[in-house]
């Protein structure tokens, strides 16, 4: 029986000539130290293809009308067999491939592999990057919820300030001069045809120029890249001490690959994926709209910009970042490649992880947000069930104070905290806030009693460290 | 490619070099032709929306009396060309502020900041933004935050005793 298996295999391999064409392929020599930290971007290429397979099962039922998409999610998520752990495995496939492409970059970045012969692995690479976040985005968009709507909303509007183009822009961005019929249909091809397209065509383009090239050697410092010696001293390498790709190296990829899967599949068994807002109605304007995690410290930048360097930067910040990525390998494609004769290179590094992680906390905590579920404060913390005082407390909730201050951890973190107001300002020095308000303040002096006004000088008052 | 061109043994004519050079830039002009015809098409759909015309309609949102002086309540009205499959995304949302017996004015929903729904809230007579806390007075005009512009209005009119909304495109801040 073995043996005619055996014999049926040689003969269809002789037909199909996999052997002949895939052995060498996979049996090219590597340097013999490329160890864990290489895993990073064949795993980033398994996120990928779970996306492929979990998107064309969620394509069976899914409805990109404006009508009827988000009814069809419903429906995946809650009533068909297998629907919501499919969910579950496309939106923690994606935040994966997101971590995983921005991790595989860094380490290609920290370990100078993209220096001279391989910077256009680099260059296909940061393209990937971007056409990731890209899908991404517009995946969320397909969700068509409330917030998807609102999104579509927010994009408009930035593409609309790119100078004289933008309107343009913003109008494409909608399929039309307001959302419509055409807006979801158009995110779904983008989505599921366009930008898949283009990763389909970079990644065969990025894996033959790995081919290619060859697997960089993880750097030495003080072996710095020469472009006249590299080559030759890369293939004598290679034939010293290159070890064959399979097995010998791809079963880290395969072991790494299989773990990531298997926690893309825990994580959509065990969390889920994420819940679904609101009905796309865009005359319900009680939405929130917020993007994603892997966005959600770009949407803290947007609110903590100062308004006057917005324009600027909403433009000007992706272009740069776009442009100094795609400019690394011709600024610097020789020289050292080891991290610990790269200071500047480390440095950052680290730079941009902590900004992204700070704004990425500003971002969860948004406290620039308006507090709308702020409730009319409770008695105890009032301290008075009538007169003045209690008059004043109803107001401080009635007129909005209450949205953006906040009062023993009730209310919002826009203003300041007036917990105990009462001891550092006077009473000339309310009423004056109050009445003309502040940057960040309305002015409240058209629309408030004198009698009001005494009332809520008497709640904040009596606003006092215990 | 001159490489793959089996040597023959007799030496290659000019007029055969000019052939393999007539027969190269055939075959790349007529890929490039065939690329253009099925690319117009392509590329005119892909745009579509840019070619479309801006219609604009008069929708009633409600009877004069239906609103009262002084007040501020959320209308809501139907694109002008709804397509069939649009649903409830061909629905707009506005604003509507009585200021007198026949002086109304309608604001467009959108934060010119970035797009979000403000909301309105009666007692402060203010409307906020939920996205990064823009604030707007009763008129529209920025009270604090990033917004850059007062809230854009609609074009409205009394009609037979109907309050009118001219349908418009979402308003965009754009920079010139
Ligand atoms: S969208 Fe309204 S404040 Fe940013």
């Amino acid at each position: 029986m073995r043996d005619r298996l055996r014999r049926a295999w040689e003969v269809l391999d002789d037909r199909l000539g996999v052997s002949k064409t895939l052995g060498p392929v996979l049996r090219h020599p590597v340097p013999p130290t490329a160890r864990w930290y290489y895993v990073l971007g064949s795993a980033t290429l398994f996120a990928f293809i779970v996306q492929v397979v979990t998107g064309i099962a969620l394509a069976l039922m899914y409805i990109p009308s404006t009508n009827n998409a988000y009814q069809t999610l419903q429906f995946i998520t809650h009533d068909a067999p297998f629907g919501r752990v499919l969910r579950g495995i496309h939106y923690w496939g994606a935040s994966a491939m997101i971590l995983l492409i921005g991790l595989h970059m860094a380490r290609v970045f920290l370990m100078g592999a993209y220096k001279y012969p391989r910077e256009a692995n680099w260059l296909t690479g940061v393209v990937l990057f971007m056409v990731t976040i890209v899908i991404a985005f517009t995946g969320q968009l397909l969700r068509w919820d409330q917030t998807a709507v609102w999104t579509v909303a927010v994009t408009a509007e930035q593409a609309g300030r790119i100078p004289y183009i933008g309107g343009a822009i913003a109008h494409f961005v909608l399929a039309g001069d307001t959302w419509s019929g055409e807006t979801l249909s158009r995110f779904y091809a983008f989505h599921v045809f366009f930008i898949p397209a283009i990763i389909f065509v970079f990644v065969g383009v990025h894996l033959w120029l790995v081919l290619h090239h060859g697997i960089s050697e993880p750097p030495v410092a003080g072996r710095p890249v020469d472009p006249g010696t590299y080559r030759a001293w890369y293939h004598a390498m290679l034939e010293r001490e290159g070890r064959p790709f399979w097995p010998d190296a791809a079963w880290r990829d395969v072991v790494f690959g299989v773990g990531i899967i298997t926690a893309i599949v825990l994580l959509a068994v065990a969390v889920g994926p994420p819940q679904l807002d609101q009905p796309p109605d865009p005359t319900q304007l009680n939405a929130d709209p917020r993007p994603d995690w892997y966005l959600l410290w770009y949407f803290a930048a947007l609110a903590l910009i100062p308004p006057k360097l917005e324009n600027a930067f909403m433009i000007a910040g992706p272009l740069l970042a776009a442009v100094v990525l795609l400019a690394i390998p011709f600024v610097s494609n020789r020289g050292e490649r080891s991290p610990s004769r790269r200071p500047w290179a480390v440095a950052s590094v680290g730079v941009v992880c902590l900004m992204i992680a700070t704004l990425w906390i500003a971002g969860v905590r948004a406290p620039w947000s308006p507090d709308f579920s702020a409730r009319l404060l409770p008695e105890q913390v009032v301290g008075a069930a009538s007169g003045p005082v209690a008059a004043g407390a109803r107001l401080f909730h009635d007129k909005g104070c209450e949205y953006c201050h906040a009062i023993a951890g009730h209310g919002g973190n826009r203003g300041p905290d007036l917990t105990d107001v009462g001891d550092r300002l006077s009473t000339d020095q309310m009423t004056w806030r109050i009445l003309n308000g502040g940057t960040n303040m309305p002015a409240f002096a058209n629309n408030m009693t004198p009698q009001q006004l005494d009332e809520l000088i008497a709640f904040l008052k009596s606003r006092v460290r215990r | 490619m001159s490489s793959g061109v089996p040597a023959s043994g007799r030496s290659e004519g000019a007029e055969e070099i000019r052939r393999r050079d007539f027969l190269t830039r055939l075959c790349l002009g007529l890929s490039l032709f065939a690329g253009l015809i099925v690319a117009v098409p392509f590329v005119g759909f892909l745009i579509a929306p840019l070619l479309e015309r801006v219609v604009q309609v008069w929708r009633p949102v409600g009877s004069v009396d239906q609103f009262a002086v002084g007040t501020t309540s959320k209308v809501s009205f139907v694109d002008s060309s709804p397509l069939p499959w649009a649903g409830v995304v061909a629905r707009t949302a506005a604003w509507l502020r009585r200021d007198g017996p026949a002086q109304f004015v309608a604001f467009s929903v959108n934060c010119t900041h970035l797009g979000c729904p403000v909301r309105w809230l009666q007692d402060a007579e203010l409307f906020l933004c939920p996205c990064h806390g823009g604030v707007y007075y009763k008129d529209g005009t920025v009270a604090a935050g990033p917004p850059p512009k007062p809230l854009p209005r609609y074009p409205v009119r009394v009609r037979n005793g109907q309050v009118e909304i001219l349908t418009s495109p979402l308003p965009v801040t754009t920079v010139r």
